[in-house]
């Protein structure tokens, strides 16, 4: 046997390092050499003319962004207008009418009064909620996603953007995982396998997180308007609030940037990295079979992984509302604890309290925050401990100042920390399973949580100096 | 070989130990077709086809990471497909070239479907090439011959099927076009009934060809049977780290036996 | 004597590789590619950023960062549009 290492050996050494050049050059000469004798050009069609006046305008100096710009700003726009009705459809359903009969049933059993708490109010509740807010957007983003990653358009996105992401140490292929990211972070971090070089794609993982996710859009949309859109004079004040948004989403963009440049040139450094990207040929996408695979592969395994982690958070939302340790629950323990950091951060105990135990999804922040500021505090609006709420905006904004006591900056941090905390569990789920390293699961959770802390404590900082 | 394949209906034709330790379950299948591929080229769309499951096909490079599988029944025999990432070659050092290589090689699937390109031939036959040295039993699915047709590109096929010497089969696999001539070829192949001549790599530089040809000498002084030596000295002579280690385990001696499933049984699973 | 790199290379021009001025897994990953020796390329567009290029290689279109570029020597062919 070790004859044949040996031989190995002594002819490799002879050989020297042109032996895999020597190989390859063989295998593309025979393979050459076979492709001529059976390939012949129809020299009238061989030029692809439509593939090329395509690729000239997508990837024009000009033309090209204006064409990503009107394609994702298409994509997006549908995606939050066609899921308004359905998501409300769902809501009403699942929130209104399910959750109803489920009590009357109960009520008809007579049923003890934790049990139902435990199963409709916590388990089922949570679950709905995050069923009806996130399925819809899901299920339309999605499938418009995959229409044109089929039909070739967003290897050319990454073709338009490489030079930003390379100056950052990262892939072009980056910018998708992150628009795919948009969606959701869970989904973001799985479309990182479009990135065959490691490096590179650890860095479009950790950095996922800082697209704002589908579940963050509605808090920081409420909050802007309620807290900063209302700072405007009635007439910009949408106009503000939407600015506010958009400024919390570029300053993610801008945050992923500059990440990736710090672990490209500090623990992600020794890496190997190889660029390649191939522009495939065009394809006519295959609209009904893209809406059935996409609705399978990403939506339904995405919301599915959310359910399980949405059950059991309900439990313990409920739970910790529900046990009374002395004088007051569990959850308003904690409250207490937290409350002291949460205000160092310009927040308060109610909010990381909430981030706390909604880590399952980010869906169901605000209303944990309205049900534990309204039960620990002045419950001016009727809620039941460990029964998460929805209230109109003006409501939203009375409870939040007068019985949570927050005030501009509060707003502002909270906007703040929603871009900057933590992924959620489904996410996290997501970087274990696809980097099996508990190191940089770990770096991908914790980074933006310390950015965040970080963050919204400086902002407190300068604005009680000034 | 592969008579000794056709004449034994019941004895599956592949290396059931070692597709175990792959993790394959072979529990149950008659053949084991492993689909390779340049990224792509449709090679999932082909995986689709043949077992009907719906697994994401994008229009990407690299694609496909994990290793999917599927399976489907043909003529009343019971088929299991893995469906191997899309990669270039099998010559480099990705984690994704180690899977299919490994594949390939140790896991001997009855037949290994090499998914092309017919837009682009060229590139897409190193691949088929390189797999052509491992083993003996390929089918050849040449893939998106409605794209060659718009790009003026045409294909000798059967030229093609004669040069390579295995079925090479014409398919636009999304429209499901060459799906049944695909199921036979792979059937044919895998029963023996259609007997491959694969083609072998020529253009050696002539140091080159000295040195494997010394270490075949040595290879099947050892293992007179194994029907691959020359890809094996190919490896050993770029250094591959698992071939080395099959051979300090003894390992490289199961890929002669593949077709005495009895032998197999005996062998340990490490 | 002049060496030139396929950075050089303009859009619509044409080269035969020369030599790979590259080692280690960069350059197995360039022959992957279908980039050796011998091979002829195509410059076919340039990103809107300035980097990178995209290359017509053995009928596929690859791009190419500026940084890999520099490291193909390459022969220009002449006198074709």
């Amino acid at each position: 046997m070790s004859t044949i290492l040996d031989t190995a050996k002594r002819l490799r050494a002879e050989l020297g390092a042109d032996y895999h050049d020597l190989l390859i050059e063989a295998i593309y000469t025979d393979a050459a050499q076979i492709a001529d004798s059976c390939v012949s050009h129809d020299t009238k069609k061989a030029r692809l003319t439509f593939d090329k006046m395509l690729d000239r305008i997508l990837t024009h100096p000009i033309g090209g962004f204006v064409a990503m710009g009107i394609m994702f700003f298409i994509v997006f726009w549908i995606t939050i207008v066609g899921s308004n009705i359905p998501s409300q459809m769902l809501a009403d359903f699942l929130l209104g009418a399910v959750y109803n009969t489920l009590h009357e049933f109960a009520a008809a059993l007579s049923t003890p009064a934790w049990i139902t708490g435990f199963f409709i109010d916590g388990v089922y509740l949570a679950t709905a909620w995050v069923v009806s807010v996130m399925l819809p957007p899901m299920a339309i983003f999605f499938p418009l996603f995959t229409l044109l990653e089929d039909f070739g358009y967003l290897p050319r996105v990454a073709f338009n953007l490489d030079r930003l992401f390379a100056k950052a140490g990262a892939h072009g292929k980056q910018s998708l995982s992150m628009m795919m990211g948009f969606g959701c972070n869970a989904a973001g971090v799985v479309a990182t396998r479009i990135i065959d070089s490691p490096r590179e794609r650890l860095i479009a993982i950790i950095t996922n997180n800082f697209s704002i996710c589908n579940g963050r859009w509605p808090t920081l949309i409420l909050i802007g308007t309620l807290f900063i859109g209302n700072t405007a004079p009635p007439a910009l004040a949408s106009l503000v609030a939407a600015l506010s948004v958009v400024a919390v989403a570029v300053l993610g963009i801008v945050m992923s940037l500059i990440v990736s440049w710090g672990l490209s040139r500090t623990w992600l450094k020794g890496e190997a990295s190889v660029f390649s990207l191939e522009l495939p040929p065009y394809r006519p996408p295959q609209v009904m079979k893209t809406l059935y695979t996409s609705l399978i592969d990403r939506t339904l395994i995405v919301l599915s992984r959310a359910v399980v982690m949405a059950a059991p958070a309900g439990a313990v939302i409920w739970l910790t509302s529900n046990i009374i340790i002395g004088d007051t629950s569990i959850a308003g323990h904690m409250v207490n604890f937290l409350n002291p950091v949460g205000l160092l951060l310009g927040l308060n105990g109610v909010i990381l309290v909430a981030y706390i135990v909604a880590i399952p999804a980010n869906e169901i922040i605000i209303p944990t925050i309205l049900m534990l500021t309204l039960t620990l505090g002045q419950n001016i609006a009727g809620a039941q401990s460990g029964v998460m709420l929805e209230l109109g905006d003006a409501e939203v904004y009375t409870v939040l100042t007068q019985v949570g006591g927050w005030t501009l900056l509060t707003g502002v941090n909270l906007m703040l920390f929603s871009l900057l905390h933590n992924p959620c569990s489904t996410t996290i789920l997501t970087i274990w399973n696809e980097t099996k390293s508990l190191k940089w699961t770990a770096v991908a959770t914790f980074l933006p949580l310390a950015m965040g802390i970080i963050v919204t404590f400086s902002v407190n900082l300068l604005v009680h100096i000034f | 070989m592969t008579a000794v394949t056709a004449t034994c209906e019941t004895c599956p034709a592949y290396n059931a130990a070692a597709l175990k330790k792959l993790g394959v379950q072979v529990e149950a299948a008659d053949y084991i077709i492993a689909l390779a591929g340049n990224p792509n080229t449709g090679k999932s769309t082909v995986f689709n086809a043949l077992t009907g499951l719906r697994q994401h096909v994008g229009n990407w490079a690299g694609k496909t990471v994990s290793r999917a599988e599927g399976a489907f029944r043909f003529n009343d025999k019971k088929y299991k497909v893995i469906d191997l990432p899309g990669t270039y070659s099998l010559l480099s050092t990705s984690v994704d070239e180690e899977i299919a290589r490994d594949f390939i090689l140790f896991g001997q699937p009855s037949v290994t479907v090499v998914v092309v390109d017919a837009t682009r031939l060229e590139r897409n036959l190193n691949l088929a090439l390189q797999i052509l040295q491992i083993t003996d039993r390929v089918v050849v699915a040449l893939n998106l011959m409605d794209e060659a047709e718009r790009h003026g590109i045409q294909i000798d096929v059967r030229h093609l099927s004669r040069k390579l010497g295995v079925p090479v089969v014409p398919m636009v696999a999304r429209k499901m076009q060459g799906v049944p001539e695909l199921l036979q070829a792979i059937e044919q192949v895998a029963t023996g009934a259609y007997v491959t001549r694969p083609y072998r790599i020529r253009q050696y530089d002539e140091r080159l060809e000295q040195a494997v040809q010394t270490l075949v000498e040595a290879i099947h002084a050892e293992y007179p049977d194994l029907p691959n030596a020359r890809w094996v000295a190919l490896r050993l002579l770029d250094g591959d780290a698992s071939i080395e280690q099959a051979i300090r385990e003894g390992r490289l001696g199961d890929l002669t036996r593949n077709n005495e499933p009895g032998v197999i049984a005996l062998e340990a699973v490490s | 004597m002049n060496t030139q790199t396929l950075d050089q290379l303009q859009i619509g021009q044409k080269a035969v590789v020369k030599r790979l001025s590259v080692d280690g897994i960069n350059r197995r990953r360039l022959m992957d590619l279908g980039i050796l020796p011998g091979t002829q390329l195509q410059a076919e567009m340039r990103s809107p950023l300035g980097d990178p290029v995209a290359y017509r290689v053995r009928g596929a279109l690859i791009a190419l960062r500026r940084e890999q570029a520099q490291q193909i020597e390459i022969d220009l062919i002449e006198g074709e549009e």
